[in-house]
């Protein structure tokens, strides 16, 4: 078996040392690895998951607009940085554990590495409402 | 398959008589099966390839890891370079901004060294490899790009059955204590996978290792733990710090021998040192 990409494997190294949650996906949009701050998003453990397909993890913090109306993973950054290979950014609204609407800003980009292959891309989560 | 090991300092070449028994000269090694011959990496010990023998025709073929100058300086002094006959193929990194000859360029030309690239007497044909598998007579090489500050290749090279992994510059995970528990996460997993011989970087004590974390180099320990998570059957620890006398690094090694279980033979590359691949 071949590993992932050097790319990936240094994402994920500069994911575990964030504060804010990270996602990672492949080119097909596998959630290949989250960071403890994007378990508390997911309300689940990477530990326990492994990897997830799109339509596994695409609606499980329940993405909306501020009308409440349900973002499908094709309107989530992470899902059209996948599409484009391109970054992409979006502020909407995803419930927390507790139930509580709380506006997020994401910022998703391609990861391209040195062999030129675009290898998947990743996204930043921003809770608006935290002052870090 | 025997490799051929003509330097195994890393950093600086050393000539400290505290250095001997390791050898003071930086990374190269000569990969020999039958008459088909490979150089890996053209620091110091290149100086120490014999070129008249088995080298009889035309082509000689040099691969980099990466153009740190413990892994380049011995290139401007590698005779076949000056030498009108012979048609030199440097293999070496892509995935720059700039192409590998531009960057070989930097050091090959005044004023750090007095003749320009293209001044160099012998036909020279530089070849960029990214991340690929080829045919190399009747080697099979393959390349991935490992982590290691710049663009760095880890090597697997396969003759037959027997297969080598090269890795002499590696940080297979950057500031924790194991790697990780998935091992498609893990840095040059493919490469090293099975073989029957690694020879990986081990440049840090454990506990130097702590002050030195993102600098692209293993403890003795990760670089251990790395060869039984390969599942590769022997390690020679590579790339020494030419800060570690002899003694030092001998003290080192049973430290860490005192706390290892690992069944498959490990032990301190020694410049000038043959090993049969699989043997
Ligand atoms: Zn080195
Ligand atoms: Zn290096």
């Amino acid at each position: 078996m071949s590993g992932h990409a050097i790319e990936l494997i240094l994402s994920r190294q500069l994911a575990d040392c964030l504060s804010v949650p990270v996602f990672i996906v492949d080119p097909k949009g596998n959630l290949l690895f989250y960071n403890t701050p994007a378990e508390q998003v997911l309300g689940k453990k990477f530990e326990d998951t492994g990897q997830m397909s799109v339509g596994d993890w695409g609606t499980s913090f329940n993405p909306h607009d501020e009308e409440g109306n349900p973002i499908p993973p094709e309107g989530l950054p992470l899902v059209q940085t996948i599409k484009t290979e391109l970054p992409a950014h979006r502020t909407f609204w995803i419930n927390s554990l507790e139930n509580k609407s709380t506006r997020i800003s994401v910022t998703s980009i391609p990861i391209i590495g040195r062999s030129e292959v675009f290898s998947g891309a990743m996204a930043i989560f921003w809770d608006n409402e935290l002052h870090l | 398959m025997r490799v051929k090991l003509h330097g195994t300092r890393g950093a600086y070449p050393t000539s400290s008589v505290e250095n001997q028994k390791f050898g003071g000269n930086t990374p190269c090694i000569e990969i020999i099966a039958g008459n088909d011959r490979m150089i890996l990496d053209a620091g110091t010990g290149i100086l120490g390839v014999d070129f008249e023998d088995g080298y009889t025709g035309e082509r000689i073929d040099i691969f980099l890891t990466h153009l740190h100058m413990d892994h380049v300086q011995g290139l401007a002094f590698c005779k076949p370079l000056f030498n009108p006959n012979k048609e030199v193929h440097i293999w070496g990194p892509g995935g720059s901004c700039e192409p590998l000859q531009t960057r070989l360029n930097r050091f090959l030309s005044p004023p750090l060294f007095p003749i320009p690239l293209r001044d160099i007497p012998s036909k020279l044909i530089i070849h960029e490899l990214s991340e690929t598998s080829f045919t190399f007579g009747k080697f099979q090489i393959s390349t991935e790009f490992i982590s290691h500050p710049g663009p760095t290749l880890g090597f697997r090279v396969q003759y037959g059955s027997k297969i080598l992994a090269y890795l002499p510059d590696h940080e297979p995970v950057i500031g924790k204590d194991h790697l990780y528990p998935e091992d498609e996460w893990v840095s040059g997993f493919g490469l090293a996978l099975n073989a029957d011989l690694l020879i990986h970087d081990s440049q840090y004590s454990i506990k130097e290792y702590g002050s030195k974390v993102g600098w692209g180099h293993s403890s003795l320990e990760m670089a251990a733990e790395f060869c039984s998570r390969v599942n590769a059957k022997h390690l020679v620890m590579f790339h020494h710090d030419p800060a570690h006398s002899d003694t030092e690094r001998t003290r080192m090694f049973q430290e860490f021998n005192r706390s290892s279980e690992y069944t498959f033979p490990i032990e301190l590359a020694i410049q000038g040192q043959e090993i049969e691949v699989g043997g």
